[in-house]
Parts: structure tokens; C-alpha cells; sequence
């Protein structure tokens, strides 16, 4: 797994992140399997909320995140309580990682009155103050002054928190993503800007789409970036708790690259046609997330069994969460009045 | 049990498509995202993925069948051990989304049954809504003159600095935001004094950045803050204009009430002197064209600071729109710091028979100079100041009509689709039959605010324009 770093500004001089060991060392059982649970759960409600959009019981837009799973898991594992949470509108499994109930998640997408917005957000529009997650927002690029706003406030209420916020490849080519890198280094805000890189903006390729390297472009600004292999769920984990460490001393600012790859397309009705069925099948075969900790673990000499306990548990769940979401009731008529704006 | 594989819609238009291809046989076993069959529609062709473990029992539709239904089952999976005609082998039929697996006939009015943990909506009643559902409602109750038994004379500008001050002294999380507010002291000097007394934590200058800052400001509030984002003119907000609204003013009703958005964008809107067309834009309609946003727009001193308290104190979202040539005015306000204007409350000016004149913003002190021509040439014209834009004070405007029977509308806004076309609406939906004459529009030219002394004059609207409309509605000429 490729690490690759920049750190080269002074403001990035003063505490450049050390070297750290990554997932060369075997980790604890338990933290294995805590991983393989929650990446498991992300793919298995993935595929069922898949599987109701192809049912007609999900509408709009439905954009999935099998293949990323290593990615939003390896970060939410070392994440903190008080720390707040944003991302684009491939959203479900943050919301999941952040301790959402997969219940209201799928009822949302259904439309029902059980769902985190009530109905009113759908797939794209979910929010949960308590567990610190804040959308879920449809326009690329404005999570991302989002999360440098959830920054500003941990910092402004001293309260030690890090906001962590989630862009895909195409986001980061957004001005005002350059705008939030600049004030967050600017005003040495606890952000962790994390660049989802599937390769893909919907379907034109990174290459096609961005100069340079991403996880460089915050160097103007004195913000340290690093580029890491993001189908493997330590190496992930390995990154993002260096990353929140520095950001939590006071370092401010961090932008994690996390190399990923989503196997379905865009979203439900993209035919994936601008990449060929090797690369898809390659990325699947050979560097699939849930596949290489599974092997990691046999080796471990975790028994059969307790892998095949937690997949028949989160199966378990995951239909429970359909069912909820298909029974659940549609909101009232009167619901489409309420919640345009605070009764004062 | 046996389960039905169905036939998936690719999107939410997708009623039927063709099956192209099985990649697995009857009696293949398949796992979870392996790829069982090609499907095709007119724009594509697409995977289908298994969504169980399971083996592939019984394939229902061959390949090369097309129009294939939505929801029909295509096969049959089973579990091990099963075969495909077992018992308990689902039925043919497709399931709708209300499948009778989960009793709801007696559910009149559905309720939640509370299992995903989640805060109910916030129960709405603002005054849009009432409007949409037919219903004018008073305005909030608000004893004005009370608070004039005690005043001092301020300029706008400084009256605008004592609401943020006294608002910022009482709660900590309101902070001020923009460029050049701080140690500048304002670009208008409106901020004077407040880095002093308030600190750079929480008087901020921004570098020129629009966009981003309105989008970080968004955020700050959704996470507890009370921002008071200053734009350096409105004219600069346009490059914000996503986080206005997609980020600020849906947010609440998108999460269904649970997360809202306090924060203040102000600043100065509409023609300066001789800045050109990018620096003049009126966009009074542009936000209150958005629910989830209340627009202000104050005119006097005691406007200025009774509005922004308001607006600082309100947990909504505000478009406070504020007009750079009155900043140095000076006006008679409330001492009173607990002087707060309600929001949708408008104020009658000066109150009058024959014709009604509404305005807001500069346009205010404009119809009350008309208004004093108009008396001495013996027509005696009500001056509204609207104060709030959205939610607009209906009810005050239907009842001077109802009393005058003839209403001019002024602002300085374009006409097309401006917040006087909107009164215009209001009054025929509402009051046409007492009307005596067609309604009239005082409003900018309909053109990019050209920089020649003369033309602008001509592109701006000015008292006699008010006047020569109150005369033709009572058709004095």
C-alpha cells in the first residue's frame, strides 16, 4: 500500500506529521472484526437499498457506495464523539458509520414518515445532530464550506471537535473548495478534508478532469496532504487517527486522499460505460475491501463461524431495515406544510 | 424460503426493459453482488446484481424476452436444500409497495411509530403558509408608539451597530463575519467599534471570498452558531447565492425540522450613486422568491435596529436588505434595547384617504415626499413601509386598500416579476373588487443601471414618478 505525502509549507514544517507504522502489524481481533461489521453492513444496505430502488419503492436519485466501504469505516473507527460529520450526496454509509439507525436511513429513502427527514430529504438530504452528522447535501462542493463551517464552530466553542468533511474526486475542482482550504488554514481550523477518489466524477475520469495531484493542493496554503490506498481498511485507519492527531495538537487543517473505487455506477440508471468491465472486475477480485480483511483474518485464525455470525446478523438487520422502510407510512398530507421555517 | 428475483427499474421513468442475457444457470449458486443477468432499455444496458445469497432455482423469463414489466419476477431463488417447488414458493404476482405483509387499514392518519430515533417536525404556521392555504392573517401584535416615548437620533448606520452590539453583549454565539468588518471598521463603517469591543474571535474578516464564507457561516450555524454575515453589497452575494439557498433554506424542511439554520446575511442592496449596473441590483424578489427564507428591508434608524434584532434573534434564516444611501440618515429610534419590530409586521407611515402608496427600503422616504406633494395638491395618500418582504404583511396592505380603493406600488426594484408584481397579485386575487382604478408600478427601468449622471436619474425611480402614479390611479390629470 502506497503512502505518498507533502507536506511543504512552513505552517505544515512546524508539525510535520511523523512516520507512522500502517497495517503491517496484525491488529487485535476484536478491532478486526468491529471493521468487517461495519464495512459488511454498508455493502449489505447498500445492495438492499439497490435492490428497493430496482423495486420501485426508492425514487430519485439512488447513489451507492459499494467498493468505498474501507474508506468511511476506516475513518469513522478512530473518530471522536464530539467530532461533527458532512459529505455529498453518496451519503448512507457515513450515516450508518456515524451510528444512524439503518431503520430511519432506509425509511427515508422509501419516502416514509419514519425517515430521518420524515420523508421530506430522501437518498441525498439526511441529517442527525446527535450523532453529529450533518448531510448529505445534493450541490458538490458545498459540504465541503459546510464541514469548514462545522470547524469554524468546534473552534470558536473550543469543544475539541474535528470536523471531518467527506468531497468526492469531482468536489475538489469546486472553487470554493480552494476557499475553504484557504480560511481553514487561514484561521488554523480543526477540518479534516477527506477527497473520496473513485477515479470517476460521475463519468468523466480524474484524469480527464483534474490537474495535478489531489492531495497536493492545499501546499499553497500550508495544509499537509497525503494520498492512501483507500480499499484497505488499515491503511485507511492508520491515516485518518495520524490525521485527526495532528489536527487535534493545533496542527489545523489536513486533506486525506483515499484512493477508492465504487463498483455500481454513479447512480442507479448510469450504465458505467466510460470504464471497462476488467477494471470493474480487477478492483472486485483483487482489492475489494470486505474481501482482503476477510482473508486478513483467516490468516488471524478468526474462525468461519464468527464471520458467519456477523453476516447473518447484518443480513438480519439489513432486512429488517427494508421492511421497516416498506411499511413505514408515507408522512401526511399536512407534513408537506411543516418545516419550512421555525414557528417563532 | 423461496424468494422471487424481480425485474429491477434503473430509474424512476423505467416501466419495462428487455432481458438480454442470464450469466448464471438454473442450480448455479450465487452470493451477494455477483452479476445474474444483463438487462436493456432504450438507453442502456445494465448489470443486475444478486442482493441474496442463495441458488438460482428457477429462471422465469428467458433471454431475449423483451418489454419485461417493472417488478415481474424473473427467478426464483432458494436456499440450500430447497427446491424451487416447495412450499411456501412466493406467488407470481409482483409486490406493490403496500403489500397487505403489514396490517394498515385503519391508519387515518399515519403516525410514526417512533422506532428510528427522531425529533418530530417543528409545527409551522408561519404567515407563507397561511397565504398559500388562502388564509390573510393580522400581522403580529406590536405596540410601536409605546417605544417612542423615549428616543435618540441615530443614523442608520450606527443604528445598525447598536442592534449587532447589543445583540452580540446578550448572546455569545452571535458573531460578525465578512469582509472588512474588523479592523477596517466596515466598508460603510457600520461594524465602527465592534473589534474593539468584541474581539477577532468574534468580529472576523474574511478574505474576498463570498462563496465560501456564506457556505462556512451556513455551517457554523447548523452546528450551534449565530452568524451575522456581512456581504460588502448584495451584488456579491450572488456568488453565495447556493449556500442562501440550498444550504440555508432548506435545510430545515429537507431534514424534516430537525436542523435548522440561524444566521443573518446583510449588507447594502439596490443603486448606490454613479457604481454602475454590477453594483445596483435591487434583489428584493430574488430571496423572497425562496420559502425558508424571512427578507427585511428597513428604511429608518429605528427600522434598522428594531428589523436586525429581530432578525439576529429569529431562527431562521434572514436576508436582511439594507440601502447604502440611508446609512447616513438620521432618525428619532427607541432607546428601549428591548425594542425588536416584529417580522411581517408593515408600519403605516402616515396615514391617508385617497390612495395607497406602498414601498420599502429607500422607496419609503420617496412616497412620503410624494405623499407631502400630493397633500398640498389635495390628494391625501397612505404611505406602507413594508419593513418585512417575506412573510409579507397582507393584511395591512388589504386593508388600506380596502379603505383608498387605489394602490401604487413603489420600489426600486425591475417590474418583471418584482415584489410589486407580487402585491399586484395580492390585490387582485383579494381586494378586486374594491378598486376603483388599476393598480400602478413605480420601478426601476427595466435596464442594467447605465453610469451617465442623466440616465441614471432617468433608470431610478423618483418622487414625481410616485406622484404622477398616485394621480393617474385618482385620475386627478
Amino acid at each position: 500500500m502506497s503512502t505518498k505525502k507533502t507536506s511543504k509549507s512552513k505552517k505544515a514544517a512546524k508539525a510535520a506529521p511523523k512516520k507512522r507504522s500502517n497495517s503491517e502489524a496484525t491488529p487485535a481481533t476484536e478491532e478486526m472484526l468491529k471493521l468487517y461489521r461495519q464495512m459488511l453492513m454498508i455493502r449489505r444496505f447498500e445492495e438492499k437499498a439497490g435492490q428497493l430502488y430496482g423495486m420501485g419503492l426508492v425514487g430519485g436519485f439512488c447513489h451507492l457506495y459499494i467498493g468505498q466501504e474501507a474508506v468511511v469505516t476506516g475513518i469513522s473507527s478512530v473518530q471522536e464523539p464530539q467530532d461533527t460529520v458532512v459529505t455529498t450526496y453518496r451519503d448512507h454509509a457515513h450515516m450508518l458509520a456515524c451510528g444512524m439507525d439503518p431503520r430511519g436511513i432506509m425509511a427515508e429513502l422509501t419516502g416514509r414518515i419514519d425517515g430521518y427527514s420524515r420523508g421530506k430529504g430522501g437518498s441525498m438530504h439526511m441529517f442527525s445532530r446527535e450523532k453529529g452528522f450533518f448531510g448529505g447535501h445534493g450541490i458538490v462542493g458545498a459540504g465541503t464550506a459546510i464541514g469548514t463551517g462545522l470547524g469554524f464552530a468546534h473552534k470558536y466553542r473550543g469543544d475539541g471537535g474535528v470536523a471531518i468533511g467527506y468531497m468526492g474526486d469531482g468536489a475538489a475542482n469546486q472553487g470554493q473548495v480552494a476557499e475553504c482550504y484557504n480560511m481553514a488554514a487561514l484561521w488554523d481550523l480543526p477540518v479534516l478534508f477527506v477527497i473520496e477518489n473513485n477515479k470517476y466524477g460521475m463519468g468523466t475520469s480524474v484524469e480527464r478532469s483534474s490537474a495535478g495531484e489531489l492531495y497536493k493542493r492545499g501546499i499553497g496554503y500550508g495544509i499537509p496532504g497525503e494520498q492512501v490506498d483507500g480499499m484497505d481498511v488499515f491503511t485507511v485507519q492508520a491515516a485518518a487517527r495520524q490525521a485527526l492527531g495532528y489536527i487535534r495538537s493545533g496542527g489545523g487543517p489536513y486533506i486525506l486522499e483515499v484512493m477508492t473505487y465504487r463498483y455500481r455506477g454513479h447512480s442507479m440508471s448510469d450504465p458505467a460505460q466510460y470504464r471497462s468491465k476488467e477494471e470493474v472486475a480487477s478492483y472486485k477480485e483483487n482489492k475489494d475491501p470486505i474481501t482482503t480483511l476477510k482473508a486478513m483474518m483467516e490468516t488471524a485464525g478468526i474462525a468461519e463461524e464468527d464471520l458467519k455470525a456477523i453476516d447473518k446478523d447484518i443480513k438480519e438487520i439489513v432486512g429488517n431495515a427494508a421492511e421497516f422502510a416498506k411499511n413505514s407510512p408515507e408522512p401526511p398530507p399536512e407534513d408537506l406544510w411543516t418545516d419550512v421555517l421555525v414557528e417563532v | 424460503m423461496p424468494t422471487n428475483i424481480l425485474m429491477p427499474a434503473l430509474s424512476p421513468t423505467m416501466t419495462e426493459g428487455n432481458l438480454a442475457k442470464w450469466l448464471k444457470a438454473e442450480g448455479d449458486s450465487v452470493e451477494s453482488g455477483d452479476v445474474i443477468a444483463e438487462i436493456e432499455t432504450d438507453k442502456a444496458t445494465m448489470e443486475v446484481e444478486a442482493v441474496d445469497d442463495g441458488i438460482l432455482g428457477k429462471i422465469l423469463v428467458a433471454e431475449g424476452t423483451e418489454g419485461v414489466a417493472v417488478n415481474t419476477p424473473i427467478a426464483i431463488l432458494l436456499e440450500e436444500g430447497e427446491t424451487a417447488n416447495d412450499s411456501g414458493e412466493p406467488s407470481a404476482e409482483a409486490p406493490a409497495p403496500s403489500t397487505a405483509e403489514t396490517p394498515q387499514e385503519s391508519a387515518p392518519t399515519p403516525q410514526s411509530n417512533n422506532n428510528a430515533t427522531q425529533p418530530t417536525g417543528a409545527i409551522v404556521q408561519n404567515r407563507d403558509i397561511f397565504h398559500a392555504q388562502g388564509v390573510i392573517i393580522e400581522p403580529p401584535p406590536f405596540d410601536e408608539a409605546a417605544f417612542f416615548t423615549d428616543t435618540y437620533d441615530v443614523t442608520v448606520r450606527d443604528a445598525l451597530r447598536d442592534a449587532m452590539a447589543e445583540e452580540m453583549r446578550a448572546d455569545k454565539d452571535v458573531y460578525l463575519m465578512g469582509e472588512e468588518v474588523a479592523e477596517y471598521q466596515g466598508a460603510y463603517k457600520v461594524s465602527q467599534g465592534l473589534l474593539d469591543e468584541f474581539g477577532e474571535t468574534r468580529v472576523i474578516d474574511t478574505p474576498i471570498t463570498e462563496h465560501g464564507f456564506a457556505g462556512l457561516a451556513v455551517g457554523s450555524a447548523m452546528n450551534g452558531l449565530k452568524p451575522i454575515v456581512e456581504f460588502m453589497t448584495f451584488n456579491f452575494a450572488m456568488q453565495a447565492m447556493d449556500h442562501i439557498i440550498n444550504s440555508a433554506a432548506k435545510t430545515l424542511y429537507m431534514a424534516g425540522g430537525q436542523l435548522g439554520c440561524q444566521i443573518v446575511f446583510r449588507g447594502p442592496n439596490g443603486a448606490a450613486t454613479r457604481v454602475g449596473a454590477q453594483h445596483s441590483q435591487c434583489y428584493a424578489s430574488w430571496y423572497a422568491h425562496v420559502p425558508g427564507l424571512h427578507v427585511l428591508a428597513p428604511w429608518s434608524a429605528a427600522d434598522a435596529k428594531g428589523l436586525l434584532k429581530a432578525a439576529i434573534r429569529d431562527p431562521n434564516p434572514v436576508v436582511f436588505l439594507e440601502n447604502e444611501m440611508l446609512y447616513g440618515e438620521t432618525f428619532a429610534c427607541p432607546s428601549d434595547e428591548d425594542f425588536v419590530i416584529p417580522i411581517g409586521r408593515a408600519k403605516i407611515e402616515r396615514e391617508g384617504a385617497d390612495v395607497t402608496i406602498v414601498a420599502y427600503s429607500i422607496m419609503v422616504g420617496k412616497a412620503l415626499q410624494a405623499a407631502e406633494t400630493l397633500a398640498e395638491q389635495g390628494i391625501d395618500a397612505e404611505v406602507i413601509n413594508l419593513r418585512t418582504i417575506r412573510p409579507l404583511d397582507r393584511h395591512t396592505v388589504l386593508e388600506s386598500v380596502k379603505k383608498t380603493n387605489r394602490i401604487v406600488c413603489a420600489e426600486e426594484s425591475w417590474p418583471f416579476a418584482g415584489i410589486g408584481s407580487e402585491i399586484a397579485a395580492l390585490i387582485g386575487e383579494h381586494a378586486f373588487d374594491y378598486l376603483d382604478a388599476p393598480l400602478a408600478r413605480v420601478c426601476a427601468a427595466d435596464v442594467p443601471l447605465p453610469y451617465a449622471a442623466n440616465l441614471e436619474k432617468l433608470a431610478l425611480p423618483q418622487v414625481e414618478h410616485i406622484v404622477e402614479a398616485a394621480r393617474k390611479v385618482c385620475y386627478a390629470d
